[in-house]
């Protein structure tokens, strides 16, 4: 029974991830029907919530694979390298819902689905690089050398994004630019949603990267049971 | 001085199976053509539209290529354990890292230089002297694949679909490389002067650099048993 034990959720995610479902419940109101709808970009604006959001939760989600891989390369702790693998699942969902809220965006206020702006093209790269990072997390190999080189791929792949970044900018600096990526005017209540947005995303963050966790933890004791019968 | 000592003891190792087989590089180099010749029949070479992507076609052709041969690079090893033997040696597991860079820049650069060419005259350009500026262009980029595709190259070695995912895994880390290239390169087509790619080439050295860093770095822990 001591396996059951160890597999459940500790107590405090259980009140945790009820928080999250109420906190989240109010977040969707407030962006559906709270939030005055934006003058001039009209009620497709209040994507916009959902997208800022999102892409800040993959970017730290990716900053927590760099750093516990680089921890793991130090210390070998198996629960360092399962928040990696976790938080990069959890970084690549959401970079998806980037990339899909980005287009609607764009098609209703520039009119065009896609264009190669700075920041589209980086979050492509990115979610084609921690795609990669999960093959290599998926490819058949021992557990331990699948480990470390995870490990390795998640902290080349992390410091190239600056460079991706820069090189992006100044090859889209030369070319002409079809449309203005400019802002528009927040009003207060704009930005308190906004916030909380912020906040209830990374809350779900938090939630499913401990969902990831234990369904890792879950699979390796799995593993662990098979090998023993076959001995 | 010892590290470059016994680089340089892997890279003739190298040079050497690869001058008897002569495996590699063949096969690498007419791959490099057939993708020139179908990129050609992609976009019509006889409207000016050429002029635009023929920097563009030359380091596509060359990328493929080089993945084709940077597969090899680690897997061939598998064959007989010698990566093992390779392991086994009395040599830091950095030199066998930057004596494999070195080797494959080599492979690579002696691709590139014949093939170029024949690029140039397949899509009518007339000879410059301007055009040897290309030479340190080509090496330059060259290194910078090598290296984080050499490193790349013996991550996925370890792993059975090994040729498929290297290119997975390295094209998303090559994008700056690949921008900063093509932009090079066509700075220099257009006869705008090495002034004008300045800020390429430094995006170029710096990936270099970094990308020589990291591995250095963290060679040791892909060939761990």
């Amino acid at each position: 029974m001591s396996l059951k034990k160890e597999l459940s959720y500790p107590a405090w995610y259980n009140i945790f991830s009820w928080l999250t479902y109420i906190i989240s419940a109010a977040v969707i109101y407030m962006v559906i029907i709270w939030v005055p709808r934006d003058v001039r970009l009209g009620d497709v604006q209040r994507i916009f919530y959902f997208h800022v959001a999102s892409a800040w939760v993959a970017f730290f989600a990716f900053f927590i694979v760099f750093a516990t891989s680089i921890l793991y390369l130090k210390t070998r702790s198996r629960s360092l390298d399962r928040i990696a693998f976790s938080s990069a699942e959890v970084g690549v969902v959401f970079t998806t819902i980037v990339l899909i809220t980005g287009p609607i965006w764009a098609k209703s206020s520039w009119n065009v689905w896609w264009n190669w702006d700075v920041r589209l093209t980086t979050t492509l790269i990115l979610w084609f690089i921690y795609l990669a990072y999960l093959m290599v997390r998926g490819t058949a190999l021992e557990e331990e050398k699948k480990r470390v080189l995870s490990a390795v791929f998640g902290i080349v792949g992390f410091l190239n994004v600056p460079l991706v970044f820069m090189s992006i900018r100044w090859w889209w600096s030369i070319h002409p630019t079809v449309v203005d990526s400019g802002g528009f005017h927040m009003g207060p209540n704009m930005f308190r949603t906004l916030m909380a947005s912020l906040l209830t995303f990374t809350l779900l963050y938090v939630f499913f990267l401990v969902r990831g966790i234990y369904l890792r933890l879950a699979a390796e004791k799995l593993e662990e049971l098979k090998d023993l019968i076959r001995e | 001085m010892d590290l470059i000592r016994k680089s340089y003891y892997i890279f003739q190792k190298d040079i050497k199976a690869e001058w008897r087989t002569k495996e590699m590089i063949n096969s690498v180099l007419i791959f490099a053509f057939l993708v020139v010749v179908i990129i050609s029949f992609a976009f019509n070479p006889a409207r000016g539209t050429t002029q635009d992507i023929f920097p563009g076609v030359i380091w596509v052709a060359f990328i493929f290529a080089g993945i084709l041969g940077l597969n090899r690079s680690f897997s061939t090893e598998k064959i007989n354990d010698c990566l093992l033997g390779l392991m086994l040696c009395p040599v830091d597991r950095t030199a066998i890292y930057f004596g494999k860079v070195l080797a494959n820049t080599f492979f690579m650069f002696a691709i590139e230089l014949v093939s170029l060419p024949v690029f140039l005259i397949l899509f009518n350009y007339s000879f410059t002297v301007r055009l040897l500026l290309l030479i340190p262009l080509l090496l330059l980029c060259s290194l910078g694949f090598i290296a984080i595709g050499t490193f790349l190259s013996a991550l996925t070695a370890n792993t059975r679909s090994s040729d498929v995912l290297l290119p997975l895994v390295l094209f998303p880390v090559l994008v700056p490389l690949l921008i900063a290239s093509v932009e090079a390169t066509r700075t220099v087509l257009t006869g705008d002067g090495l002034l004008a790619a300045a800020p390429w080439l430094l995006l170029i050295i710096a990936f270099n650099l970094l990308s020589l860093a990291l591995s250095f770095l963290l060679f040791d822990y892909l060939l761990e048993v």
